[in-house]
């Protein structure tokens, strides 16, 4: 306590000491060239995505952003802590920025880690307008590398932001082409039986769902540091070295699930936050969210950095080569992913008891083709006709070990019990889990929350309306919280599909049961069927915005203004904060 | 150590004079577009298609719509007609315009008028109409139509997609007519007037915009509608193969 004290009192007496920079950013209109397609969009100083800007923790940052667009803009630090105002969201932080006009932004970087900035005006972020932030921390790093690149992956698309939400909305499963066809049915019948198939198709039809409600956009290509699967983003190394990887998700709704086959990964930050290292083969990187890994590779050869769409329908591609122009192979997409009756279980008004009795057996069948792990030879022993009448209790007492799956488990706790979303490593190895995160460096003191806040995620995929607590953002007031209160936000996904939650200005510290070690991040993936918890520390005065970083999602209305009221004032300022974080720390 | 940053930056802050202060004026209200209610239109043809009947008898063929409006109230302008490329005349030719508006999950209400002006009499008559998705993906849209005169009627369309593949697309179509009083002059006679049951095969061929199909469609006219017909020299029975495209803008 009392060193702490300390040092804020010192670093009062010595603003000299800290660094200033300078940066600049035009918002530009460019062309984007895929390999697949080349499109007009939105970028940053000529180029989609823009520059990776880097900035030293302790520093004092002047970014001067120039709009020389027709239409009004605006740069989001995602993830950087920073006055509200400072935030860069139209109508709650700012008014914008007018075409033709300059605004500088002007906040001290607090933090170190990957970060990235985007537009947050209409659907610029999806046509483009989107880059990196890296910051280098004050102190050492916790881990030691020899080399880093930034992986950022986005899912562009050859139509406009604009068109999609239009087609999205004229028509929800306008981009769905993995649809379930007749030959689903008669290979789904020819495994799991035709009246589990009818039965199947039926209770899926009265909800009016569909299995292959994974992906809103598909027909994009993913690209990687702007870079299509064909044109093959190269990072180089040299056997031996030491690699850091920055994975950043800049998609506009695409989660990809990563690898890089023959080399294992370790995660070391989440969010821009160090975690405590944890070694993986596989992991999925929800839209918006950023992951830091390690690779080691030893051998003279490439590797492939293959990240697939969460629904399989499409993939980005880059290599780390000894070499530019080597390359190694590019697997194969799996087989698309397909929802399950345990994806529904959030949705209101279904029956759940009857749910579990109504087709248990299918719902086993179809979570298990997602066990590319698994021992299909001692599954065949099994007498699918008993599994109909299967008790739900003993499907939970199954051992899942003895179904020889990868360590990495078909059972993650941030998956309903029987999601056909759950992943699983394409070696058969460990998948990363929410679970698996821990905080290295805590942020703040563990401490009871001073309320719980219940915000549903809400929706109506056949009007693609999104919304929280069933109220759509143009509806709705905004979440007052108290400076100084510790908010425990308990999300409860009623959708059938994944979001992304993102609040600005303030850390989410996700809860995964590992109390003052649960990792600090500032986007929390919520799955269908579940409820996550996070926490967040009120330290942040003025208003802000928190939404789903679907774009698609976030403008149809998931979305909500956070308003923190109170505050030290500035005339109290100096002493205020030091009582109020002293006194807490 | 992460405790000490960042109490370091906030004191930081303080002593170079940057308010953390937040006064009500400095948070401005959300005026931008997120805030409005999303506005959004579309066009769609269901049906833009060449008829060829068992009798010869060649139609152009439309079922069109467009929208314009938010989540909760929507502008819709739906557009039907049937254009004998022989008698250049329209068979029939029917303008809705009808606002709606959601009354629950998957169904909207609709109100509005509709103009016939096919070659022959006009009529006007004032719409009231369901239309959504029941279950088992079945498209529905039901109408119920009342006419200057006070003549009653009511329409039935139903849609099923069957998908062969993802872009190889069986859509079933059925449109049946009823009608609660008699309306001799324009050929409807009291109870089932009429239905017209259609198959079509389409690919998928820009997207959901362009989608080229071919078909056959089968109109029948009932009872004393049937007898009017065949009084006025008309069939009551039609088979057509058809080569069309589904259009959406």
């Amino acid at each position: 306590m009392k060193p702490r004290f300390l040092t804020g009192l010192l670093s009062l007496l010595m603003p000299a000491m800290v660094l200033a920079g300078e940066y600049d950013l035009t918002v530009d209109r460019v062309k984007i060239d895929t390999g697949d397609f080349v499109k007009e969009g939105i970028g940053y100083n000529g180029a989609s995505p823009g520059p990776v800007m880097r900035f030293k923790e302790g520093e004092n940052v002047r970014i001067n952003v120039t709009n020389n667009l027709d239409e009004m803009t605006s740069i989001h630090w995602h993830g950087l802590i920073l006055p509200f105002n400072q935030d860069g969201v139209p109508g709650i932080s700012f008014p914008g920025i007018k075409p033709g006009e300059t605004f500088t932004y002007e906040f001290p970087i607090q933090q170190a880690g990957t970060y990235w900035f985007h537009s947050h005006s209409g659907f610029q972020e999806p046509d483009g307008a989107y880059g990196a932030i890296v910051i280098e921390p004050e102190g050492r790093e916790p881990f030691r590398y020899d080399r880093e690149y930034v992986v950022q992956l986005t899912d562009k698309h050859p139509h406009s932001g604009d068109r999609i939400m239009r087609n999205l909305k004229m028509m929800p499963d306008y981009y769905n082409r993995e649809q379930q066809t007749v030959g689903e049915f008669f290979s789904d019948a020819s495994k799991n039986g035709l009246m589990n198939t009818i039965r199947d198709r039926m209770a899926w039809g009265d909800m009016r769902m569909m299995k292959a409600d994974v992906e809103d956009l598909q027909g994009f290509t993913g690209l990687i540091n702007g870079k299509g699967p064909e044109q093959n983003w190269t990072g180089l190394f040299e056997p031996g070295e030491r690699i850091r990887l920055r994975f950043i998700n800049s998609s506009a709704t695409t989660y990809f699930d990563i690898r890089i086959p023959g080399l294992d990964m370790t995660v070391v930050q989440a969010d821009g936050n160090n975690v405590q290292p944890v070694n993986v083969d596989e992991f999925r990187i929800g839209v918006a969210e950023t992951y830091d890994v390690i690779v080691h590779p030893k051998d003279e050869q490439a590797y492939t950095i293959f990240a697939e769409s969460m629904g399989r329908s499409g993939y980005a591609r880059a290599t780390l080569a000894p070499e530019k122009g080597m390359e190694a192979a590019v697997p194969q997409l799996r087989e698309p992913a397909r929802l399950t009756m345990a994806d529904m279980g959030g949705m209101p008004g279904m029956d759940h008891g009857s749910m579990a009795g109504m087709d248990h057996g299918n719902m086993d069948m179809d979570s298990s083709e997602d066990m590319s792990g698994m021992d299909h030879s001692s599954m065949e022993g099994m007498d699918h006709s008993n599994m109909d009448s299967m008790d739900h209790s003993n499907m939970e007492g199954m051992d899942h070990g003895s179904m020889a799956m990868g360590k990495g488990g078909q059972s993650d706790p941030f998956y309903a019990k029987g999601s056909g979303l759950v992943p699983t490593a394409a070696n058969g190895g460990k998948f990363l889990s929410y679970a698996d995160l821990k905080a290295q460096d805590p942020l703040y003191e563990d401490r009871e929350p001073t309320r719980e806040i219940e915000l549903r995620l809400t929706g109506n995929m056949e009007r693609y309306i999104w919304s929280i607590n069933g109220v759509k953002y143009e509806d709705a007031d905004p979440i007052r919280l108290k400076y100084g209160e510790r908010v425990r936000f308990k999300f409860v996904n009623e959708t059938m599909m994944t979001h992304p939650m993102h609040l600005h200005g303030m850390w989410s510290i996700l809860d995964v049961g590992a109390d003052q070690w649960n990792p600090i991040k500032h986007t929390v993936s919520v799955q269908p069927g579940t409820t996550v918890y996070m926490e967040t520390e009120v330290d942040a005065p003025g208003q802000w915005a928190f939404h789903c970083h679907l774009s698609y999602h976030a403008a149809a209305g998931m979305f909500r203004k956070v308003i923190v009221e109170g505050g030290p004032d500035s005339t109290q300022a100096k002493t205020d904060v030091i009582a109020e974080d002293g006194g807490e720390a | 150590m992460s405790c000490i940053r960042s109490l370091v930056a906030v004191s930081f802050l303080a002593s170079i004079g940057v308010s953390t202060a937040v006064t009500a004026q400095e948070m401005i209200s959300d005026t931008t577009a997120r805030k409005q209610p999303l506005t959004t239109w579309g066009v769609q043809f269901e049906e833009f298609e060449y008829r060829y009947s068992d009798d010869d008898e060649e139609l152009g063929v439309w079922d069109a719509d467009a929208f314009y409006g938010t989540d909760e109230l929507k502008l819709r302008w739906i557009s039907k007609g049937e254009y004998s490329l022989e008698e250049r005349a329209y068979e029939s030719l029917e303008n809705q315009l009808v606002g709606q508006i959601p009354i629950s999950k998957f169904f909207d209400a609709k109100a509005g008028v509709r103009f016939d002006t096919p070659e022959g009499p006009d009529r006007t008559y004032a719409v009231l109409g369901v239309a959504g998705l029941a279950p088992q993906w079945f498209e529905i849209d039901a109408n119920l139509y009342v006419s200057k005169d006070g003549d009653t009627s009511a329409e039935l369309d139903a849609e099923y997609e069957l998908l062969l593949t993802n872009y190889w697309i069986l859509s079933a179509t059925l449109d049946a007519t009823v009608a609660f009083s008699e309306d001799r002059e324009i050929g409807i006679g009291k109870g089932l007037v009429s239905t017209e049951t259609g198959l079509r095969l389409r690919y998928d061929l820009i997207d959901r915009a362009f989608s080229p199909y071919v078909g056959v469609v089968h109109e029948r006219k009932y009872g004393d509608s049937a007898d009017f017909a065949e009084a006025d020299g008309g069939s009551t029975a039609d088979w057509f193969a058809v080569i069309g495209a589904r259009i959406a803008l």
